[in-house]
């Protein structure tokens, strides 16, 4: 085998960061997404509203546990990725009308991390109940 | 009916805006009145544009601005002046909601299509161009073509276009370089934009999915062609060819589009038996209002109105008969096939097809809890479920694009490091080869398709899975509990032998005696007493009122009915009137033998005969159980009755278990014993006696009697009362989880073993390296053969 040039070097080391970069950028850079609060109106369950655009935005929904809390789903993006909006702790699986914001209403239980995501699982959220 | 009011000036404005106009179902109105009061609040409600009351219709449409008034707030301003207003409720909306889908669906399909073809067609063209192109450059440098599959198309076309368009060959290269770098940008453009558009959503949310990988793969390798193009002496004083992917580029974003498509295709048959279903239900009802027939929106039919049915129409909303009779066909819901007789006092849910007859019937339950929207709730909950076995493939989806980008780039490291000849543009090709052949789809496809066809399979079988989870363990149950009453049995006693002594052995003198027995007993409130009546009845026999009565407590009844003294009851019974059984011992001891409940009769101080009652088998219990032993099930019966009774029905049913005396919380503790011993055991009974017991067991089977299904209790309801169900619902759900497990095993093999030829590991041994075209064409056709292969189960022989 011939000996490894510089040319050579450079690539692999290009490639190593390039590969620690895309696993940072998707696992870890993605933990730190926005997360909303859930207002409570004066009345009636709390409601946040989530942009589904190639992904969630609020990924992160804060609610009180036990208490019921109103996602209203914004669809912006026409991606049949993101057509269907699955809760599996809540058996939800929901079609989203493309332009149009859809209501679920869920009551979490118990403090924890309920996910929600597209009928593929590829984008995620999540709920978190807090006590 | 309804007067409509002229928007003014300033609404014209707000017309041109957000506008909306809905209907609002209004119950309550019974004068015009109300009607004109209702109007009226509804128009000068702020940002309301118009609105009109109809009053034989019930119903308000409101055009309104949506941007300043909410469906919610006009419904509150209808129910402030005192009637009563509602949205339609969310399970109407079930049925917008799958129209929704179907057209969202109907017109991506189109979209793709019409994308695929043009892509197409550009992809053939792009094709024979780049041939005088590449056989220019495999002048220039002496490196080969590095995507095999053009190497391929331009050993074997090249002869035939030189010979057919010999001019194109004088074409200089950067000239057709240039085209087909224009050609691929329109591509790219149009019918491939939604890739990157795509891509770069959910690029922002730090997400990555199918769109990032066929994004990255073929915007590599058009900015890698671009550059060859722009400059080509760049790459020719490295001594690497100036090659250009604009072909691989349009043919696999066209391959890609030709996947989509078909999956959007087979996507939309999957929930074809759910679309079925929601189609059932009609849009409008003839109701009886004001004394008058009228047509009117389904939804805005009350409770108690009287509905009007005729021959051959669907019947609206679940009701009861008041008038008229006839055969309604209910296979839509029940899986049923023969048409169910109908008349005054019965049932009818909303949904079914009425036959020959006509009828009236009076509205009970409507909207949200109607049968027909239970179910359709019940399966799209279903649907919603998540299988336990896709738990893998979910944690596998989440993190599998980054991780096969990685593996991209280490292709591309690996390539160029260790290629001898040509290693940027091996590695390049690899690269894009590794990105474009892996297919996330596949997997998230795996489980959901099969579930949603399996529930729809199920309910038109009239065997409702309530989701994915219980569909797996219906899978793998291996005993099955069977309640006696009303599971196996009809669940109502009935006469089954009226043996009568030599004396009244006369057809006629016997008729007399089941005549004055029947009187008698009409007198009494057992349960057996009751269907001898009814078989009495049912003969046409009309009964007298006895002169005389007493119920003797465990042993039967005596009294005095047309001057004739008649005592029906146990053989103590008889000793108590010093009778002596005789020859009918034998008869009596035999019908108890077989499961029935012998008492002797005896008229005039005179034993007269033996009439036995039994609770019958039902007809389609016995193949039922034949099936599931066939299927190799354990069938055990549970019941209350005594041993012997018991062991007769068992014997009779074909069941080989069975546990006698049980008290009704007995039925718990069985089902757990079972359990114990290490069996995944299913119980069938119906949805409230045996809740508890359905509950405690791995899948509870509710059984239904057609018009009322308890989709509270058990984890599947079968809708037809018929224990042939039960093992409908085992052996699709077998089957079901056959289908999930070969679906996953392809997506995960087809990654498992796609990828690594794609990078390469094959080429040192063998020499054989993947195209980035054959790459897309393996992927797209990945997601359509596991949809394909769920929807197989459509054609599936259950029943």
């Amino acid at each position: 085998m011939q000996t490894i040039t510089t040319t050579e070097w450079l690539v692999i080391a290009g490639g190593l960061a390039a590969i620690a970069w895309v696993n940072w950028y998707f696992f870890i850079a993605g933990r730190a997404q926005p997360v909303a609060i859930a207002s409570g109106a004066t009345a009636g369950p709390a409601r946040v509203t989530i942009v589904v655009d190639g992904g969630y935005s609020p990924a992160q929904v804060k609610v009180k546990a036990g208490a019921p809390v109103t996602l209203l789903f914004d669809r912006q993006d026409d991606s049949s990725c993101s057509e269907e909006i699955v809760l599996p702790d809540f058996g939800v699986r929901r079609f989203l009308p493309t332009g149009q914001q859809t209501a679920i209403e869920v009551t979490p239980p118990k403090p924890g991390r309920y996910e929600f995501m597209c009928g593929m699982s590829m984008l995620r959220g999540a709920i978190i109940a807090e006590d | 009916m309804g007067a409509t009011v002229k928007p003014s000036a300033a609404d014209h404005d707000l017309a041109a805006r957000d506008t909306e106009t809905i209907r609002i179902p209004v119950s309550g109105m019974t004068c015009a009145a109300c009607q004109s009061r209702v109007q009226r609040t509804l128009q000068r409600h702020p940002g309301v544009a118009d609105a009109s009351v109809n009053l034989m219709m019930k119903t308000a449409t409101v055009t309104f601005d949506r941007s300043s008034v909410s469906p919610e707030s006009l419904v509150e301003a209808i129910r402030e002046t005192g009637y009563g207003a509602e949205l339609a409720s969310s399970d109407l909306t079930a049925f917008e909601e799958q129209e929704a889908r179907d057209r969202a669906q109907v017109e991506e399909y189109r979209e793709l299509r019409r994308k695929a073809l043009v892509s197409g067609i550009a992809g053939v063209i792009a094709m024979v161009i780049s041939m005088p192109l590449m056989s220019q450059l495999a002048v220039h440098a002496h490196g080969a073509v590095a995507d095999p599959f053009m190497r391929w198309a331009m050993e074997s076309l090249d002869p035939a276009i030189r010979a057919a368009f010999p001019w194109m060959y004088q074409v200089p290269a950067p000239a057709i370089a240039w085209t087909l770098m224009l050609v691929t940008l329109g591509v790219m453009a149009w019918a491939g934009r939604h890739f990157y558009t795509r891509a770069w959503a959910a690029f922002r949310h730090n997400a990555a999915d199918m769109n990032t990988l066929v994004a990255v793969g073929t915007g590599a390798a058009f900015l890698y062609s671009v550059l060859a193009t722009v400059a080509p002496g760049f790459f020719i004083s490295r001594g690497v060819t100036p090659d250009v992917y604009y072909e691989a580029v349009i043919i696999i974003i066209a391959l890609i589009l030709v996947g989509n498509m078909f999956e959007a295709r087979a996507k939309n048959r999957t929930s074809s038996a759910l679309r079925a279903l929601v189609h059932l239900q009609p849009k409008t009802a003839r109701v009886v209002r004001f004394e008058q027939e009228v047509d009117v929106p389904v939804e805005t039919v009350e409770q108690d109105e009287i509905v009007i049915v005729r021959p051959g129409e669907r019947i609206p909303v679940d009701g009861e008969i008041v008038h008229g009779e006839s055969a309604v066909d209910e296979s839509m819901l029940t899986g049923e096939s023969m048409p169910v007789a109908k008349r005054q006092g019965d049932r009818v849910i909303g949904g079914t097809m009425n036959g020959t007859g006509a009828f009236r019937y009076r509205a009970t339950t409507l909207g949200a809890d109607s049968m027909l929207a239970q179910i359709v709730r019940l399966m799209r909950d279903a649907q919603g479920s998540r299988a336990p076995i896709q738990r893998l493939a979910d944690r596998i989806s989440g993190v599998f694009v980054p991780i096969v980008i990685s593996l991209a780039i280490a292709t591309f490291v690996g390539w160029f490091v260790l290629a001898e000849q040509a290693p940027a543009v091996r590695a390049f090709a690899a690269a894009v080869a590794v990105l474009i052949i892996a297919c996330p789809c596949a997997m998230g496809l795996a489980v959901p398709t099969a579930v949603m066809v399996a529930t729809g399979k199920g309910a038109e079988l009239g065997v409702l899975i309530k989701g994915g989870e219980a569909l797996q363990r219906a899978g793998d149950i291996g005993t099955i509990v069977l309640d006696k009453t009303g599971t196996v049995t009809e669940g109502r006693p009935t006469v089954t032998d009226l043996i009568p002594s030599a004396a009244f052995a006369s057809d006629e003198r016997s008729t007399e005696l089941l005549r004055l027995v029947a009187s008698l007993e009409a007198s009494s409130e057992h349960p057996l007493a009751d269907a001898i009546v009814r078989y009495a009845r049912e003969r046409g026999l009309g009964l007298s009122t006895p002169e005389a009565f007493e119920a003797v407590t465990g042993r039967g009844a005596q009294g005095i009915v047309d001057g004739s003294g008649i005592v029906v009851g146990s053989e103590a019974m008889m000793r108590d009137w010093a009778l002596d059984a005789g020859t009918l011992r034998e008869t009596a001891e035999r019908l108890a033998g077989d499961g029935r409940t012998p008492m002797y009769i005896a008229a005039n101080g005179e034993l007269a005969g033996v009439i036995a009652v039994a609770d019958p088998i039902k007809d389609s219990s016995r193949e039922a159980i034949a099936r599931m032993h066939a299927m190799g099930l354990e069938v055990v019966m549970l019941t209350g009755d005594n041993r012997r009774t018991a062991e007769a029905i068992a014997r009779q049913a074909g069941i080989d278990r069975v546990v006698a005396e049980v008290l009704p919380d007995g039925k718990v503790a069985e089902v757990k014993r079972l359990q114990a011993e290490g069996k995944v055991v299913a119980m069938v009974g119906d949805g409230i006696n045996d809740a508890p017991a359905l509950a405690q067991s791995d899948v509870g089977m509710a059984i239904g009697t057609g018009t009322d299904i308890a989709v509270e209790a058990g984890d599947v309801v079968l809708m037809r009362g018929d224990l042939r169900s039960a093992a409908h619902a085992i052996a699709l759900s077998r089957r079901t989880m056959r289908t999930t497990k070969q679906n996953l095993f392809w997506a995960f093999i087809y990654n498992v073993v796609g990828i690594p030829i794609a990078a390469g590991v094959l080429y040192p041994a063998f020499g054989l390296l993947l195209s980035p075209i054959l790459a897309s064409a393996a992927m797209a056709f990945s997601s359509v053969s596991v949809v394909t292969n769920s929807l197989r189960l459509r054609g599936a022989r259950i029943a």
